[in-house]
């Protein structure tokens, strides 16, 4: 005999749009824990990265993260960032392990670009990808969202590296339900983002509901900037002005965060979480398109990164 | 182009109940698809300028003549050069009253796999017909998706409108048509909408060049079709994904199942079934990062905990003992073939269903079905990339399965090959053999044991409570009494 339970009229057992991608953001990540034999989750300092420590906390408290956390450090950060990091690390009481591209630098692993316009941005992958191979890790979990951009608005949940690290975007496996498939081979690995399917502004409303702590640059600060292309730098040892690039103070927030050199600022007085998700909600430009300068090389630059393997 | 102002303030956010539509659409650019999403998304204000920026730039290089809203969804190189989308797209919108996700899927019959992986999550299904041409192949091709991966919603929007001078008999004859056709199909609800994807009319706003049109735009239908009552909230099942056991002085004796409630309600106290192996316990607590929950409800992600320190993994499958799925070793099941290489009775995968992996081997394909008629082709010897079909499974394990048109979260399966680790099969449980029922079969032992024991208590002259109380405390112990 099955008794089958009379669904409650009007409006109960609903889950708000935001509390259902959280659920499904939990239900990825122990997938991972449980199928895969060495995670590691990828943490920037940005407001992505935060949302999936809080995911982790919700997916496997009160017991330990069954993974490290990773930092790959530009040696470029924001100091306010590095700050930020090394606190919350220590308020989780997991275990971070910094890639740094400085090293693989000073191996000769990857060779530092030169002249004003130069960047780390690319040289990430190389230490990325030396890193994963010399901890063994399988799985890479991170924060890419497919509304960033036109290429992750491609990739699945459960995204397949070869043993080059690369992504064949053209033959991606089928992705179903949430039945994910996360077997590989030796030297394979699997890159994992459980918010694929939230939207900037969804993150900004998750962090303003579990009211999580971000790094200060991404308030309203004086800060001493100068402009190129349209876009406003920080001033910083790690970047050369060019003729005619003249310094000046402003008040600023970052909406995304990256290296200082490739990221720029929003000018803003929005000092306060209510504040800048008024500012979100408004604004007509998306996030990478205002802020990251990695994204205006060609118009597939982050397919061509990705396929490298990128974030 | 009308702007509508519909992105919601902060605070409205806040406070409004929203809920989340995922809809898949299907076609080729020619159906004006391209242009429908570009229209919603530009006047619901999720293009941003810098997006459309690009678009218009890349348009112009390109020659399009036109700003190719196309550009938008098609994300990859080859796409863009090919001016054909392959593979699935996913794109955001927000109004007041819901979040949209919508899985842009190519139409060709060469990427159905890409198509069947969008609709597989949706709640409705969008689909264009050209007015002109009517019912074609391809859209007949994708309600019969729609219907087999059980999407409860259709919508049919007819398209291109103002080239058919706006007249209500061509709107009406396509709706007739595609009526006829869809009486085959087991889909509940079917909504037709006459739009000018092009001109917007009743996409956002409602056109008041088709005032014989008495229905909503299609954005009021998608803020309000009905979705909560799809969700199965009647049959209690939840998948063991994760087992918490933090080991630290704290939470020394901690022991909690952690998983992703797949359909129904679980409530603190209630008697629970553990299968396959057929153990009965309690819910002793359903825990989150948040506090404790007296109850839990699908898709929630939460902890339990049982009040019988019991062998329990990840795997497992936690339901209510007087509502059980079947467990059993036999599946009937429609498969929609993605490998490369056919599929083949004999031939052996892995088989993934909730959170459980089993091999599994084809014991027979029953019939293909022909995806633009629902005709059934019997014994085809195999079914190829692209096909759909009825086919026969065992696995070497036993699984925990509801038929899919009532439970998608437990009568969804896939295939993987163990070779080359692809993906090559999606799976829909349609009938179940009752081989084996773990839990009754046990129950069965333990009574047929009490039986026996009174029989040779009263053999030997002995009292028969004792053998009764011995009985019942060896059951209790295997946690099949309740309490």
């Amino acid at each position: 005999m099955t008794v089958r339970t009379r669904p409650p009229a009007g409006g109960a057992y609903e889950l708000s749009h935001l509390r259902t991608l959280e659920a499904q953001a939990i239900h990825v990540m122990r997938e991972v824990a449980a199928e895969l034999e060495r995670p590691v989750l990828l943490f920037s300092g940005g407001k992505d990265s935060i949302v999936l420590l809080r995911l982790a906390e919700k997916a496997f408290r009160p017991g330990g993260f069954p993974f490290p956390v990773m930092h790959v450090d530009t040696g470029h950060n924001f100091p306010e960032v590095i700050k930020f990091r090394d606190r919350r690390m220590a308020q989780l009481g997991e275990r971070l392990v910094v890639a740094s591209v400085q090293e693989s630098i000073d191996e000769g692993r990857a060779v530092e670009e030169t002249g004003p316009r130069a960047s780390r941005n690319r040289l990430q992958t190389v230490t990325l990808l030396d890193a994963l191979a010399e901890h063994g890790f399988d799985a890479a979990l991170g924060g890419a969202r497919r509304d960033e951009e036109r290429a992750r608005a491609k990739e699945r949940v459960f995204s397949f590296r070869d043993e080059f690290g690369q992504w064949e975007p053209k033959a991606q496996r089928p992705e179903l339900w949430n039945l994910y498939n996360g077997r590989i081979r030796r030297g394979e690995h699997v890159r994992i983002f459980p918010i694929s399917d939230w939207t900037e502004l969804d993150v900004w409303r998750y962090i303003a509901a579990e009211e999580l702590e971000l790094p200060p640059i991404y308030f309203a600060h004086e800060r001493e900037v100068f402009r190129r292309d349209g876009m406003l730098y920080a001033v910083s040892p790690f970047v050369e002005l060019m003729d005619g690039e003249a310094p000046f103070t402003v008040s600023v927030r970052y909406r995304t965060v990256g290296d200082m050199a490739v990221t720029g600022a929003v000018e803003s007085t929005a000092a306060t979480l209510p504040a800048v998700v008024a500012e979100i909600a408004a604004t007509r430009v998306t996030e990478r398109g205002e802020t990251r300068a990695d994204d205006r090389v060609t118009e597939a630059a982050m397919e061509d990164r990705k396929r490298e393997g990128y974030f | 182009m009308a702007v509508a102002n519909v992105i919601p303030a902060f605070d409205e956010l806040g406070n409004r109940p929203m809920d989340l539509l995922r809809f898949a659409t299907a076609g080729s650019v020619d159906d004006g698809k391209s242009t429908l999403i570009g229209r919603l998304l530009y006047d619901s204000k999720s293009i941003f300028e810098d997006q459309l920026a690009h678009v218009r730039e890349t348009s112009e290089r390109r020659g399009d003549g036109y700003v190719n809203l196309a550009l938008l969804t098609d994300g990859l190189r080859a796409e863009r050069e090919q001016g054909i989308t392959i593979d699935v797209a996913y794109r955001y919108f927000a109004t007041p009253r819901r979040s949209f996700v919508i899985a842009d899927t190519p139409g060709h019959e060469d990427y159905t796999r890409n198509m069947v992986t969008g609709a597989s999550t949706a709640d409705l299904a969008l689909i264009l017909v050209d007015v002109r041409n009517g019912v074609v192949r391809q859209s007949r091709r994708h309600a019969v998706i729609a219907s087999l991966l059980g999407i409860p919603h259709i919508v049919v929007c007819v398209n291109k409108m103002d080239l058919a001078g706006f007249s209500h008999d061509a709107f009406d004859a396509v709706v007739e048509e595609f009526t006829a056709f869809a009486a085959k199909l087991d889909v509940p609800d079917v909504t037709f909408i006459p739009v000018s994807a092009l001109d917007g009319d009743n996409v956002v706003e409602r056109s008041e060049r088709m005032p014989w049109y008495e229905g909503p735009p299609l954005l009021y239908h998608l803020e309000h079709v009905h979705i909560a009552s799809d969700r199965n909230l009647a049959d209690p099942r939840f998948p063991v994904q994760y087992v918490i056991r933090p080991m630290t002085d704290e939470h020394h004796d901690y022991r909690g199942y952690a998983g992703q409630v797949a359909s129904g309600v679980l409530r603190v106290g209630d008697p629970v079934t553990v299968l396959p192996a057929g153990r009965r316990s309690r819910v002793a607590g359903i825990d989150t990062v948040d506090g404790s929950l007296s109850e839990a409800f699908a898709p929630q992600s939460v902890t339990v905990r049982l009040e019988h320190d019991l062998d329990v993994s990840r795997g497992d499958l936690l339901c209510r003992p007087d509502n059980q799925p079947e467990v059993t070793r036999d599946v009937e099941a429609t498969v929609c073939w993605m490998g490369s290489a056919p599929l083949k009775p004999g031939a052996r995968y892995a088989l993934k269903h909730t959170t459980r992996t089993v091999r599994a081997r084809i014991e027979d394909v029953r019939y293909r079905i022909d995806v633009e008629t629902l005709k059934r082709e019997p014994d085809p010897g195999e079914l190829r990339l692209n096909d759909m079909g009825r086919v026969h499974l065992r696995t070497a394990a036993p699984i925990m399965v509801d038929p899919y048109r009532e439970n998608r979260a437990t009568g969804a399966f896939i295939l993987v090959d163990h070779a080359s680790n692809d993906t090559v099969g999606a799976g829909m449980v349609t009938a179940v053999r009752a081989e084996e029922k773990g839990a009754a079969h046990e129950r069965v032992g333990a009574w047929t044991t009490l039986l026996e024991r009174l029989d040779r208590a009263a053999a030997a002259g002995d009292p028969v409570e004792d053998a009764v109380r011995e009985a019942l405390e060896d059951m209790r112990r295997r946690g099949l009494l309740a309490q």
